[in-house]
């Protein structure tokens, strides 16, 4: 089993004002696979969220199935399974933040599990360290940064030892330096760990370190490949609404004007690099 | 100006009295209550007072915060000393028009303070050296043979646990949510009563519906992490009792014991 998530068209509705139904998601079909760093785009009711949300059993599929690890989402008696299997942080760090201090709040997820009190020790503190938090351990929450809460609720999650990690918009409430934080966390975790990886978010510059972007428009998907791929599509992305990263954009307008540069950079220093050669011919 | 409460704060420290078992705080403190109102004596007065002051200079505490968690409560110490000191009868002191006051009044009321202010200091102190968390998980297992009756004893420390988190988050926002409505011309300040509560309800109403929003999405999380109540459930830390605890408790005992052959066998300097 190489895939944690699939997904087979993917319907997702619900009942409106006036009886009529609203179509969410119209048949998704995505496959994730193991260690795999997603970065799924879209603009605000793009529907990005919802898919989310299936990921753990949150929302169950109206049409189609959803397959966590081979296990059907619809299986209701299996439902813990799932969630330990994926989890999820959300936009408010405050309001997923259960207990009054730090390492309590990362046991909360083992102790609903009904972990051997030994073992939750050991995996609080493992978890803390990951996200870098360990020595904030005996903190209260509200004596951190907006940040730092963002990293002790993602060890919240990863002390209950999921395949994947879902999560939706983190660095939406953050300042830059929260972002930075929480982004090389994430990183972190796919790289060191071998977590999988599914980063919900509208911030195009947070994609470009993932190993795959899709990107969600209206319920659909509009381009899915690796970071390179998607963003050279400059207008695709820009009809739909969104945003590319500031390089590539210099990069896509100054080829529009004639010159001759590569258009797929998505770092600062890949664009340096573009430019110099440019400028030396 | 919300910030400065100060009821129900924690200092972390690694005193005696924080190595403490929670269970063991809990008791010791409604002992020391219990001794306070058997006291009717200056002697057994001074047993209480004695335990306090060890109490808190072993835990480390500044003395400073007894005087920063009586400050809310002054007017009741106030209006016990006022009621105590016109109401009780005896040999009058003085006497003018219909208002007496009598040397029992005076004694009575100055006891009466004391009490009230040492019942505050000591209570204050279990919350000052015991984290809010290791206290609802001292309720929790001090109630716990009551969930042989269906009393929902976890669900209720939960929602004491949950409380505490999210008293500083609602005092933040409520600070915010003043400045948002100082800043549209709110005038929160003048007035009589009536109209400084009439002022309050464009901070209430959206202080609740933003609780209401926390508690869904904190619910959710809480599901995500697959909270499913008591059952099943573990506890990171585990309590145990030490030997300090059995000599808290057999110190308390004896004091308690002491304060009651004082009442029995002292007359004087009683009240």
């Amino acid at each position: 089993m190489n895939e944690i998530i699939k997904t087979e068209n993917l319907v997702f509705q619900y009942e409106g004002e006036n009886n009529s139904d609203i179509m969410v998601l119209n048949g998704i079909n995505i496959h994730i696979k193991k260690g795999e760093f997603v970065a799924v785009l879209g603009h605000n009711g793009s529907g990005k969220s919802t898919l989310a949300k299936h990921f753990n059993a949150i929302l169950l599929p109206t049409k189609g199935n959803v397959c966590v690890d081979g296990i059907n989402t619809r299986h209701e008696e299996k439902l813990f399974d799932i969630r330990q299997k994926v989890g999820m942080v959300f936009q408010n760090p405050d309001n997923q933040i259960v207990a009054t201090i730090v390492e309590e709040d990362v046991a909360f997820g083992p102790e609903n599990l009904g972990v051997e009190p030994s073992e939750i020790r050991k995996r609080v503190d493992e978890a803390l360290e990951s996200v870098d938090m360990y020595e904030y351990r005996r903190h209260a929450p509200h004596q951190l940064s907006g940040g730092q809460k963002q990293r002790v609720a993602i060890a919240g999650v990863v002390a209950m030892r999921p395949d994947c990690i879902v999560l939706d918009e983190p660095t939406a409430m953050l300042d830059p330096r929260g972002r930075k934080e929480v982004l090389k966390t994430i990183k972190e975790l796919n790289d060191t760990y071998g977590t999988t990886v599914v980063l919900i978010t509208h911030y195009m510059d947070e994609a470009v370190n993932a190993d795959r972007v899709i990107v969600i428009d209206s319920g659909d998907i509009l381009l899915d490949g690796t970071p390179k791929d998607v963003f050279c599509q400059v207008k695709v992305l820009k009809d739909a609404g969104l945003d590319v990263p500031q390089v590539t954009e210099l990069a896509y307008e100054l080829r529009k004007c004639g010159l001759n540069i590569n258009v797929d950079v998505l770092t600062e220093d890949e664009c340096v690099e573009e430019l110099t050669k440019l400028l030396e011919e | 100006m919300l910030k400065d409460i100060t009821i129900g704060q924690y200092f972390p420290g690694e005193s005696f009295v924080h190595k403490l078992d929670p269970r063991m705080k809990i008791v010791l403190t409604i002992a020391y209550v219990v001794m306070l109102f058997l006291t009717n004596n200056v002697y057994g007065f001074i047993i209480s007072v004695g335990f306090l002051v060890l109490s808190y200079s072993i835990s480390r505490i500044s003395f400073k915060m007894i005087l920063k968690s009586l400050k809310p409560i002054v007017p009741i110490i106030l209006f016990t000393a006022i009621l105590n000191l016109f109401f009780v009868n005896g040999d009058p002191l003085f006497k003018w028009w219909v208002i007496s006051i009598s040397a029992q009044g005076v004694k009575l009321a100055v006891f009466m303070s004391l009490r009230v202010i040492f019942l505050i200091a000591g209570t204050s102190l279990l919350t000052y050296t015991t984290s809010p968390i290791e206290l609802t998980d001292g309720i929790e297992l001090l109630l716990s043979p009551l969930k042989k009756v269906k009393f929902p004893v976890h669900e209720l420390a939960m929602m004491m646990t949950i409380a505490l988190r999210f008293i500083p988050t609602l005092i933040e926002e409520t600070d915010k949510i003043m400045s948002a409505q100082k800043a549209r011309g709110a005038d929160l300040e003048s007035g009589g009563i009536v109209q400084r509560a009439k002022a309050l309800i464009p901070i209430l109403i959206p202080l609740f519906i933003s609780a209401f929003r926390r508690a869904e999405e904190l619910a959710l999380a809480m599901e995500c992490r697959c909270y499913h109540g008591d059952e099943g459930r573990t506890r990171m830390k585990q309590l145990q009792y030490s030997w300090r605890d059995a000599f808290s408790f057999i110190l308390i005992s004896v004091l308690i014991i002491t304060v009651i052959l004082i009442n029995m066998f002292i007359k004087t300097g009683s009240f």
